[in-house]
Order: structure tokens, then sequence, then C-alpha cells
């Protein structure tokens, strides 16, 4: 089973080659003439204004607490989906079980407006 | 069972080889016309000509295209972090050139060296290396946009994380119920549960499985009407504005390889794959190495279900395209609460529904097949009947008018709170009238 990943390795140092050969070659072909104007960063053309590493909103910092839940989530279905029609009912209620447990925290979430955006 | 004969270890690596690179030059190729054929689609739809200067049709356009990109000066913005900044645009296309390795692209073909399998690699993980790989996609985005120090790149950096993470996760729901159905992972064998284990596409049995996979797929490249992370109209062009030259040309890349690789896998998942409708002959599984069940392997059979693989394929980039010049962009509150308060609540209840069914029909003791499908046609048209009709009552997302500022009240104080006159209040709310 293990040989079967050989083509993945390949494609992958191909993928890589091709990566690293884009950016040398375009660094090598074009022309590099920075001035100090053209190096600022662009903010449609007016000068810039404040810095860019300021806060921003906790929502977004929510939604990835909530993403590695319900993307756990599906890991762990993942396995129980395969072998569903061998574990039977059985299987059916301990996921049950386990859903009902992420669907209130969900809920919960949803009531409190973790999920509101505006 | 047809014994074809398996290949020697080097035959293996040869034929491993001649598949990488073949693969990867047509995807490259693809790519390429892709950005052509969107311009000329976009062009058509729009009711303009589009490029059609270079070569016949502008069918040299894309190398035009890459001659300039390669040769153009490369802005690199002085306060942008260097490192990040250049391994970023490396970050997004790499998975998105590997990615397509897993998806069987036609019949295994007989050689004389032995059965050489139509997919660069069959994996036992199948369909979770192609998850967890796209993923993979999203740190490239996230790394430009804040390397750039730029403000709109920030911006669209940051949406586009929230957004990709939130939709992978009804993007994975919704494939659970294909798992179901097939009992396993690799794509070979979801193409073989299509042709004679179900004997239907899963587009039927699993309806709302096939439209959820959509969206998110959609959301999941960025693509109209969910390109938050781009959306030129606010912010430029969000997380690669201050890329340029080859670098830019790298994010398009990647952006149209995983467009490319999205429209394979939902022909693979949901429409049969290779698989020739209505036909016997092509119905075959590698078992073990050179062993086919099934119909007999054939060359021709190769080139033909090949072919119908292109087709799918080519129908839902065409989808991608069309939708991009239907459709307009949505809010961003708007795709946030599709992904958490309606895809993902459908997405697990659909997953519940379909294992009932599925432990239902095995209690009663229904053989594995056409029936088993019909009946889980039957399921999904009701379900995804009830799904469109909750979707439509504009109650979870509201619609692109301009919202009123929405305050709940109760039922008796509604009426007075109304202004004559003004445009009739969503049930349930009122608009608070304007001082």
């Amino acid at each position: 089973m293990i040989e079967s990943y050989a083509p993945i390795l390949m494609i992958a140092v191909i993928s890589l080659i091709n990566a690293v050969g884009m950016v040398v070659a375009s660094h090598l072909l074009n022309p590099y003439r920075p001035t100090p104007v053209k190096s600022a960063p662009y903010e449609s053309g007016i000068v810039p204004l404040g810095d860019t590493r300021e806060r921003f909103s906790v929502k977004f910092y929510m939604v990835a607490i909530l993403f590695i839940v319900f993307d756990l989530e599906t890991v762990l279905l993942i396995p129980w989906a395969v072998a569903m029609r061998v574990l039977g009912w059985e299987g059916f209620i301990a996921v049950m079980i386990f859903l009902t447990v992420l669907t209130v925290g969900l809920i919960y979430e949803w009531k409190k407006g973790a999920l509101q955006w505006d | 069972m047809h014994e074809v004969g398996a290949l020697s270890p080097t035959a293996f690596l040869v034929s491993s080889a001649i598949k990488v690179i073949a693969v990867f030059t047509v995807v490259m190729v693809t790519v390429a016309m892709l950005t052509l054929l969107e311009r000329r689609i976009s062009a058509w739809i729009q009711d303009r000509l589009g490029p059609n200067r270079v070569g016949p049709f502008g069918l040299l356009q894309p190398i035009a295209d890459g001659l300039k990109n390669i040769l153009k000066e490369e802005t690199l913005p002085a306060q942008a972090s260097r490192f990040y900044f250049i391994l970023a645009p490396m970050i997004s296309i790499i998975p998105a050139l590997i990615t397509f390795s897993v998806v069987p692209f036609a019949a295994p073909l007989p050689t004389p060296w032995g059965l050489v399998e139509m997919v660069v690699a069959d994996i036992p993980i199948g369909i979770l290396f192609i998850i967890a790989l796209t993923s993979l996609g999203v740190y490239g985005i996230v790394m430009a946009g804040w390397s750039s120090n730029n403000k709109y790149a920030f911006l669209g950096g940051m949406r586009a994380s929230a957004q990709l993470i939130s939709y992978e996760v009804s993007l994975g729901l919704s494939l659970i119920p294909v798992f179901m159905v097939v009992g396993n992972v690799t794509l070979p064998q979801v193409v073989w549960a299509q042709q004679e284990g179900i004997g239907l596409w899963f587009a039927l049995p699993l309806g709302l499985s096939f439209f959820l996979f959509v969206i998110s797929a959609f959301a999941e490249t960025n693509r109209l009407p969910f390109d938050m992370p781009e959306a030129e109209s606010e912010l430029v062009t969000g997380y690669h504005t201050e890329y340029s030259s080859m670098k830019f040309s790298m994010f398009f890349i990647a952006e149209y390889s995983n467009m490319l690789t999205a429209s394979a896998l939902m022909a693979t998942l949901f429409l049969g794959g290779w698989d020739i409708p209505f036909w016997k002959g092509d119905n075959m599984v590698v078992v073990a190495p050179g062993v086919v069940q099934g119909a007999e392997p054939h060359v021709l059979k190769t080139l033909l279900t090949l072919l119908s693989f292109a087709v799918k394929t080519a129908f839902f980039i065409v989808l991608y395209m069309w939708v991009r010049w239907t459709v307009p962009r949505f809010r961003y509150d708007q795709v946030m609460h599709l992904g958490w308060k309606v895809m993902l609540p459908v997405a697990l209840a659909y997953v519940l529904v379909i294992a009932v069914t599925i432990l239902v029909l095995d209690s009663i003791g229904l053989p594995y097949g056409l029936g088993y499908g019909l009946v889980l046609t039957a399921v999904s048209v009701a379900v995804t009947a009830v799904f469109l009709f909750i979707i439509d009552r504009d109650r979870v997302i509201s619609g692109a008018a301009p919202r009123p500022e929405r305050v709940r009240v109760r039922r008796p104080a509604e009426r007075a709170l109304v202004v004559e006159g003004e445009p009739r209040a969503v049930p349930g709310y009122a608009r608070v009238p304007a001082e």
C-alpha cells in the first residue's frame, strides 16, 4: 500500500520545482527598479494612512474556534460513515449522542449571537 | 473477473512517472486555456468579442499573457514581510497542482506490461487526501494578505480565511452520505458504486449532498458569488493586491487549477466520474493489482471513458463561469450566515436522514442495488423540496435589498410601529420609523 504514495511524491516534487522555478525565473528575467513611491503599499492612489497591523473583529476568532469543533466532528464522522452499515443501529445511537451534544452547542452559539454578522 | 496481470515494480514506476508528467502538463495547459475560456465566455455573456487577436480564436493569448507576466517588473512593498510575501504564492500553487492526482480520469488501461490504472495515485485515503490538501490553500491566502502589509490585502486575507474554514465544514459534511453509501473513501470505488453498486449517479440518490457540495465548492474556490476575498469593488483585488508579475500569475494558476480539481471532483463524486451512462461495457473496477471486476478492459474503452470524464468536468467548469457572470456577489454577512446557519445544519440533518434511511433499508433486508438507490432518490427529492421551501422564506438570510433596521417586536405593537406608506415589513419584524 505504501508504494501507492510514490506518484504523490513525484507530483509534489514537480509542483515544488515548478513553483520555485516560476519565482526564480521571473526574478531573473524581469527588471527591478524600485522607487519609494512604487514600493509604498497600494491604497487607491492616496498616501497610506495609519498602520495595517491593527486590531480586527473578534468574530474571525469565533469562527476559527467554531471551525475546529465542527471540522473535528466531520473528521470523527468519516470513519463511522464508512463502516456504518457494519455497525448498524448501535453505532448510529452512539453517533447520535455525540451529535446531540454538538448540536446543543451550535444552538447555544446561535442564540448567543456568535453566528451573527452585521 | 478479468486477469490482465500486475505491473512489475519498474513498470509501475515508469507508468507512474508518465502519468504524473501527463497529468501535470494537462492540468497546466488546461488552466492556461481556462483563463482564455473565462474571458471568452464573459465576453459572450456580455455581448462583446473578447480576446481574439493572438492566434486563431485568440488561442495563443494565454502564452502571450504568460510571457508578459514573467517579463514584467515585480513590485515588492517596502513594508512587506519579504519571506512570507514570496512564500505565499508558492504555498497556494503547490497543493492546487497536487490534488488532481487522486482523481480517476478513465477506465483502467490494459498494456502488454500489465494493467495500468488511470489515476495518478490510487491511495487508500482517497478523498480525504483532497480535503486535507485543499485546506492548505488557505495558508497561502492568509500569508499573502498578512505579509503584504496592505489594508485591502489584509481584509481580503481575513475574509478569505473565515470563509474558507466555514465552508470546509459543510464541504466535509456533504461528503459523508457518499461515504455511507459507498462504504469506502477511494474515488475508484465511488465510481464503481455509481456504475454497479447502486447503479445510479449519486446526483440522484444523494441530491441534496450534490447541491451542498457544489455550493461549498464554489465557496472553497473563491469563485463568484463567493469571491469575498477579492471583491474588486470593495477591496481592489483583495489578498493579492500587492502582487504583480509572475507571483500574481501563480495565484491565478492556483485558483483555476482548484476550480479544475473541484469540477473533476464533482463529476467523479456525483455524476459517475468516467462512467458512460446506459452502457454496461465500461463498468469495471480494479480489485487487486492486475485484476479487474466487471467488464473486460480495452484501450478503446479507456479512451471513451476519458472523453466522458472530460465532458462532465467541462460541464462544471462552464457552470462555474456561467454562474460567475450571472449571479451578483453576496454580502459578507450573507456568506457567513449561509455557511453556518443554513449549510451546516442542513448538511447535518441530511447526514442523519440518509443514515436512518440506509439503516432502515438494511433492517428490512432490501438488497444493496438499484432498488436501494431509488428509495434514496425518493427520500432525497422530498428532503430537497423541504430545504428549498424553507430557504425561500427569507428567514435566515436576508435578501439583497437594503436591510431595514430590524427590531423584534411583539405582535400587537407591530402595527403601530409601521409607518403608513412605508414598504411592508418582513413578518415578525417591524421597520423602525425614521426620526
